[in-house]
């Protein structure tokens, strides 16, 4: 079943085009590897994901929670679609504590009123009892319980990188997007990193698409691969076809001196 | 996460007895007019700066337009009670939801912006409303707006203050609050995460309005007068000092601000020229060496539990 489907998707910004004619299909429960050298286009791309831009034409369509197509997006009704993301350079709530971060992010499954939260009425109580549990479960599975009510910005930055997609979990998401989640980190992190991603995959019943540059992740847990160069969608399939690609080198390395 | 537990008790005693005292010094007359003047000012001084604290401290929107909420609920308050001699009560929830009223009408073109433009906007917006009162005959124009009864005592300043700091307490440590919190944090990533932020920050705007509105109509119902100019741009400045004195984000921080400056304010006013400069000395001095206010981002959390504050107090 086929949860996210782009047809002939294109993005320009006045004479600079940043997605050129792209279409692909993503199949539920896979992880998607998207890679690029730098500028191919791989962010814009998920900002067309997310809702924050809107396409200059062509169509992206969500068959998660509900059936939905690009014209609908906002970005803050992603997560009620079902899709939540983390961004490259960490995004997250640095002055609110680790636990109300994640709090942040059952924003949508929380529903009692403005005159509830006022006048802390029995319904206040009880939906924020649940979710605080719900929050602790959460921190609990990603090992941050102790650091619960430490401030966002006093963690480490492997902490941060987690934190991030805990938050962006707690959205309760079919479809989870990774900007980057490796950037910065060392060997023996983003080899963490790669066990937490297959495991969440697992836990959560997810579909993940990640952009990472780091060749030893996405090799290892991709299990289809989309290259990117120039805004256009150069190369598709299993790491392996991509690995031997012409084209795919020739974007990384360049041609060979003849 | 009881509802109603041991530290809510106390407060509740505490706020009990603290009116029981006012009252009594009052009544045996050991506060005098001129002393309950001050309390007047204090009390008006701690809803302005707990409602703008919600918006420019919580919600991360710079405005300079606070007063213009003040004003309309001081000219509404005004209008019912003196024109059409209605209750006090009425002239307060009036006052409230004409300045609410003005706030989400104010805020749904404006919280487009962000930052400087939004504080000129903000400005803009302050400046309109004065002129209109300086321009409508049926208040008074530039005259003022004269003979308003006098309803605003102890009781009434008392349990409004109670009120806007207990009703913005609840709502920053609810999951709205708490959205509106995360978009001063970081705007595109609490839009992410599913949280409309152009509702929220109209919420923020008219809960804040709201608030000030209500300061409005209890100024205008102690001093007997008002007039547009009360409402300018420099009392805007005043309200907005008082929050970054106090701390950005920080209700207890809001009300210490508001008692700190009135007083010193009060006990300058006897030293005469040299007495803003002094402020303004004051003021900086607390704002070099306290650059977060005086409280920092103090909050008032009936919901933390005891280890969470053993963990922060160990880590700092």
């Amino acid at each position: 079943m086929s949860v996210l489907k782009v047809s002939n998707l294109s993005k320009a910004f006045g004479g600079i085009k940043a997605v050129t004619d792209v279409s692909l299909n993503v199949e539920k429960g896979e992880i998607i590897g998207l890679i690029g050298p730098n500028g191919a286009g791989k962010t814009t791309f998920f900002n067309l994901l997310t809702g924050i831009y809107q396409p200059t034409s062509g169509e992206i369509e969500y068959d998660l929670n509900i059936k939905v197509s690009s014209k609908d997006f906002k970005p803050y009704k992603m997560t009620h679609y079902g899709v939540a993301r983390t961004f490259q350079n960490i995004r997250l709530f640095q002055n609110m504590t680790v636990v109300e971060n994640v709090l942040i992010g059952f924003h949508n499954g929380l529903k009692y009123s403005v005159a509830s939260s006022l006048f802390r009425l029995p319904q206040y109580y009880k939906s924020e009892r649940n979710t605080y549990e719900k929050a602790i479960k959460l921190l609990d599975k990603f090992d941050l319980l102790d650091k619960k009510d430490s401030y966002a910005r006093n963690l480490s930055y492997g902490d941060q990188r987690r934190l991030e997609i805990a938050r962006a979990l707690a959205a309760e998401p079919k479809l989870l997007l990774l900007d980057e989640p490796a950037a910065g980190m060392n060997p023996k992190e983003t080899a963490e990193l790669t066990e937490l991603i297959k495991w969440i995959r697992e836990q959560f019943d997810l579909t993940i698409i990640l952009i990472e540059h780091d060749m030893s992740l996405v090799m290892n847990i991709c299990e289809r691969l989309f290259v990117f160069d120039y805004g256009h969608l150069i190369a598709s399939g299993l790491p392996e076809e991509i690995r031997n690609n012409p084209r795919v080198i020739k974007a990384y390395l360049g041609e060979e001196a003849n | 996460m009881k509802s109603f537990n041991k530290r809510h008790i106390i407060m509740t005693i505490a706020i009990i007895a603290i009116y029981l005292l006012g009252k009594i010094l009052i009544d045996v007359g050991l506060i005098d007019s001129y002393l309950q003047l001050n309390i007047m000012v204090i009390g008006i001084n701690i809803i302005l700066a707990v409602s703008l604290n919600l918006i420019t401290g919580f919600t991360g929107q710079f405005t300079l337009g606070h007063a213009a909420f003040m004003a309309i609920g001081a000219y509404t308050s005004a209008v019912i009670t003196a024109k059409l001699n209605l209750p006090f009560i009425v002239g307060i929830i009036a006052a409230g939801l004409m300045a609410a009223i003005a706030g989400v009408l104010i805020g749904i073109p404006t919280l487009r912006l962000k930052g400087d433009y939004l504080a000129i906007a903000t400005l803009g917006f302050g400046e309109i409303i004065r002129i209109l009162a300086l321009n409508t005959d049926y208040i008074g124009g530039a005259i003022g707006f004269n003979d308003i009864p006098q309803y605003t005592n102890w009781t009434w300043i008392y349990s409004m203050v109670v009120l806007t700091i207990v009703l913005i307490t609840n709502f920053i440590n609810s999951y709205h609050g708490r959205a509106c919190i995360s978009i001063r944090e970081n705007e595109i990533a609490a839009e992410a995460m599913g949280i409309n932020t152009t509702f929220y920050k109209v919420l923020a705007f008219a809960i804040g309005a709201f608030f000030a509105g209500i300061a409005g109509a209890l100024y205008a119902n102690y001093f007997y007068f008002i007039k547009p100019d009360s409402f300018g741009f420099m009392k805007s400045i005043d309200i907005l000092v008082i929050v970054v004195f106090g701390g950005m984000g920080s209700i207890p921080g809001s009300i210490v601000g508001a008692i700190a400056l009135t007083v010193i304010s009060t006990f300058l006013q006897s030293i005469g020229n040299l007495r803003m400069v002094i402020y303004a000395v004051i003021l900086f001095l607390i704002m070099l060496y306290r650059p977060s206010g005086l409280m920092g981002k103090t909050e008032i959390k009936f919901l933390k539990k005891k280890e969470a504050k053993k963990y922060v107090s160990a880590k700092s």
